[in-house]
């Protein structure tokens, strides 16, 4: 039997917001920073969406429809398409035409929603799900959490919305000796089945690739091709940012041309196929079941949370968010569930990291504020005159 | 009586509060009819000289060596460091000063005798060797001058060479004015011990020792044992001349207390984080804010962030000029828990503004405000109870506010000036 390989890639953008001062509260609610996620989306789609797209649609044209993958793209990311650059979103429908291309469901606004508050977390990946209909065709039923945030409550939480199959981080301390290339079930709904990311073979492209410290470098298709080789198991579940591809690994690195290279050679061994998610596990048969009682992600060192509420910052912002579900719930007002939507993107508390020592260059790397402390404050501002929105509405709707 | 005064910094270019002081003693001097010949590093000529005339120390030449100024030298041993000394100036503040001395190509500082040096007049990395340049030129600007004056005037450390230096060469008194001490900066472990010498040299060398304080006042003759007789204070005053109290459309309806000024140990920042805290367990209807920055703020975020309040009490990060008075105004509550705190002109100014005031016991404001309310500042729940009741009870917000309008009216440096002509009387 072949060895599969599943990819999938995640398209999110953030709604970065602009800077808020505590003399705004209360006077302007408009909290975004326009300027900064056009400039931003557009640099990207033309570096990395829509090249990669196009290297994607031709990979899958060539093989006759051999090459398949899928992408998992955040509600954020489509209104930022929609709003600043329609093409990349014709692009993916493009690829979403051809049928070999999955598209997985997700909390729409990228947000930590699956850990805080199952309501909102139901509402966003419902939302989400009719969103993906509506643009692409396809009803998703694959399922992947923010960050690859996964647990046994979550995975119930999960399959009693629906989905059979699940997208989580094979993190090692959750593994132990097993290997992440078997497709698993969740322990505590047997029902739910797993894939798990290689971490090892993903990251050797999202982050190593252009590491010339990397004593690897460079990488090429037929070395990376040995590797896949090597694995021992049924399927290799190639997990990682879409922006990888001509953002944070440029164009001038080779990445484009090895990706090419990687897909034509490793249809033409025979030793390979790609598979997408929903297909992966109608094929490979479960192994074993996994027990996750704390939540796992696919983020930094840890494999934990600690990215998002690692410090008293993170979580203060996190409880004072959440805390506003329930009275959110009874307000039938979209524009208020709109901004209350973007501001539980799970960005704005990585934003407040503090483990600047180890990850923290990441972080920084990726962060539109100077230091985590200008994130809280700046953040805080905006939720507090959230609040107050929410409150002078809630006592009119009481009269 | 003419007076030759050696400051570091005056309006409109300042970056702490020496400068305005210093402006509000030459106008007060001259009208308690004292001339004055100011001296200061670096002018900019955009300076008000109608109470007083601004010599530019960056003009000015080093004359001739005379043996009395190298045996001088010799004595002070003038101290060529790089050190990144801060005694006033916030972080912000420093940081773009010395960005703007890299971008003016000031790192090329080394003079000759003969030669003009040009200072910055900021607080940056060469502020050591600014210090002593400044004393050369000092000296030699009070040979030029030594028929123009009856007294020597420094304020704080930073011109104390020059009052040691101009001293020597003229025989002339030499007053030294201590705004600030090196106990209200920091700690007594973290004390930098070349500020100290300095402080030290100049009131020992002073005929008189003037102090902003009482408090400043003990800790001058308990810490750096200065004779208690020569040691006098006047308190410092302010000037309201012309200032409107500006308008402004509140965001919030919620009461908002107060905290302006750096976030540094001597502020006492954390007892206010503290007393909002407590006040908040008990009404909803306030809100804190804490506007400036300093080296404890990242500590101060996270102890709002850990107390759970983040959603009620806000940081501004530093504010410039107008935003200053926009946060007064927009202001119920006032509060300044300093740890140390030589006089403290922020209560002042806030009161101006109509805003009620609580400060604590250990500044020298506590020593001339009748009207704010006083706590120690240790007193978290002295503090909150304050507070509480300022934001609660109108008649005693109403009686504080008009009240403290009044007194801060009065304290004028008119009044200051005249005891500080006394002290001059007393040298001649």
């Amino acid at each position: 039997m072949k060895k599969s390989i599943c990819l999938y890639f995640q398209v999110h953008q953030p709604t970065r917001l602009r800077k808020y001062r505590f003399f705004d509260i209360g006077k302007d609610s408009h909290y975004y920073d326009d300027f900064a996620n056009r400039t931003i989306l557009k640099r990207v789609a033309q570096k990395c969406y829509l090249p990669m797209n196009e290297l994607l649609l031709e990979a899958i044209t060539k093989s006759k429809g051999k090459f398949k993958l899928a992408f998992s793209i955040s509600g954020s990311a489509l209104e930022q398409f929609d709003r600043y650059a329609p093409e990349v979103l014709d692009s993916f429908r493009k690829l979403a035409a051809t049928g070999k291309v999955e598209f997985l469901c997700e909390t729409y606004y990228h947000s930590l929603a699956s850990l805080a508050a199952p309501s909102e977390f139901a509402h966003q990946v419902e939302k989400h799900k009719a969103h993906i209909k509506e643009a692409f065709g396809v009803e998703p039923v694959t399922f992947r959490n923010t960050e690859l945030i996964y647990s046994d409550d979550i995975a119930r939480q999960v399959y009693d919305l629906g989905f059979k199959t699940m997208l989580t981080e094979g993190a090692r301390h959750i593994m132990a000796w097993q290997s992440p290339d078997y497709v698993y079930t969740a322990a505590s709904q047997p029902k739910l089945k797993l894939l798990l990311r290689n971490y090892g073979l993903s990251d050797d492209i999202a982050f190593r690739f252009s590491d010339r410290g990397w004593a690897e470098w460079p990488l090429t298709a037929e070395k990376y091709l040995g590797w896949l080789r090597e694995a021992d198991g049924d399927i290799v579940n190639l997990f990682m940012d879409y922006e990888t591809f001509g953002e944070h690994q440029a164009a001038d690195s080779g990445i484009f041309e090895f990706m090419r290279a990687f897909f034509k050679e490793a249809l033409a061994s025979g030793e390979f196929d790609f598979v997408t998610p929903a297909q992966a596990v109608k094929n490979i048969k479960p192994v074993d079941s996994l027990s996750v009682p704390d939540p796992i992600s696919w983020a930094d060192e840890e494999r934990d949370l600690s990215a998002w509420l690692g410090n008293e910052l993170q979580q203060d912002a996190y409880n004072k968010v959440y805390r506003l579900t329930e009275k959110l719930a009874i307000l039938a007002d979209p524009e208020l569930w709109s901004d209350f939507g973007h501001l539980q993107e799970s960005d704005h508390l990585y934003y407040m990291c503090t483990k600047f020592f180890s990850d923290g260059e990441i972080h920084k790397r990726f962060s539109p504020y100077d230091t985590p402390y200008e994130a809280f404050i700046n953040y805080m501002n905006v939720l507090s005159d959230f609040i107050i929105r929410i409150n002078s509405i809630y006592a009119e709707q009481q009269n | 009586m003419r007076v030759l005064m050696f400051g570091w910094e005056f309006p409109p270019h300042i970056a702490g509060g020496l400068g305005t002081a210093c402006e509000g003693i030459v106008k007060g001097l001259a009208y308690n009819g004292v001339e004055t010949l100011f001296v200061m590093p670096n002018a900019s000529g955009d300076e008000d000289q109608s109470a007083t005339t601004i010599l530019n120390a960056s003009d000015v030449a080093v004359q001739n060596v005379s043996s009395t100024v190298e045996e001088f030298i010799n004595k002070v041993k003038f101290m060529y460091v790089d050190s990144n000394l801060v005694p006033y100036v916030d972080p912000d503040e420093y940081y773009a000063a010395i960005e703007k001395m890299r971008a003016e190509g000031l790192t090329q500082t080394s003079v000759g005798f003969g030669q003009k040096f040009k200072f910055s007049g900021k607080y940056g990395a060469n502020l050591m060797e600014e210090v002593s340049r400044y004393a050369q030129v000092g000296g030699t600007i009070a040979m030029q001058h030594i028929d123009e004056f009856d007294v020597i005037h420094s304020h704080d450390w930073l011109t104390y060479l020059a009052g040691i230096a101009a001293k020597e060469l003229t025989g002339k008194p030499l007053v030294v004015h201590v705004h600030a001490t090196s106990y209200d900066r920091g700690d007594e472990k973290h004390i930098d011990t070349r500020v100290l010498d300095i402080e030290t040299r100049g009131m020992m060398a002073a005929d008189r020792v003037v102090t902003v304080s009482d408090l400043t006042r003990n800790i001058v003759v308990n810490k750096y044992g200065i004779d208690p007789a020569k040691v006098v204070t006047v308190h410092n005053a302010v000037d309201f001349s012309g200032r409107e109290n500006i308008e402004v459309e509140r965001g919030v309806r919620d009461k908002v207390v107060t905290f302006l000024g750096r976030i540094t140990f001597q502020k006492g920042p954390e007892y206010f984080i503290e007393a909002a805290a407590k006040v908040l367990k008990r009404t909803k209807n306030v809100r804190f804010v804490m506007a400036g920055s300093g080296d404890m703020m990242n500590r101060a975020i996270r102890q709002v962030a850990r107390l759970g309040i983040s959603d009620r009490f806000h940081f501004t990060g530093f504010l410039r000029g107008a935003e200053v008075q926009k946060m007064f105004a927009l202001s119920d509550v006032y509060i300044m828990p300093s740890v140390s705190e030589p006089f403290g002109i922020s209560p002042l100014e806030a009161m101006r503004t109509g805003v009620p005031s609580i400060i604590s016991y250990q500044s020298g404001a506590a020593e001339v405000l009748k009207y704010a309310l006083k706590v120690d500042f240790w007193d978290v729940d002295a503090l909150a109870d304050d507070i509480y009741a300022l934001v609660s009870y109108p008649a005693l917000t109403e009686f504080a506010s008009k009240q403290g309008y009044d007194e801060v009216n009065e304290l004028k440096w008119n009044g200051a000036t005249a005891k500080l002509k006394k002290v001059y009387e007393s040298l001649i």
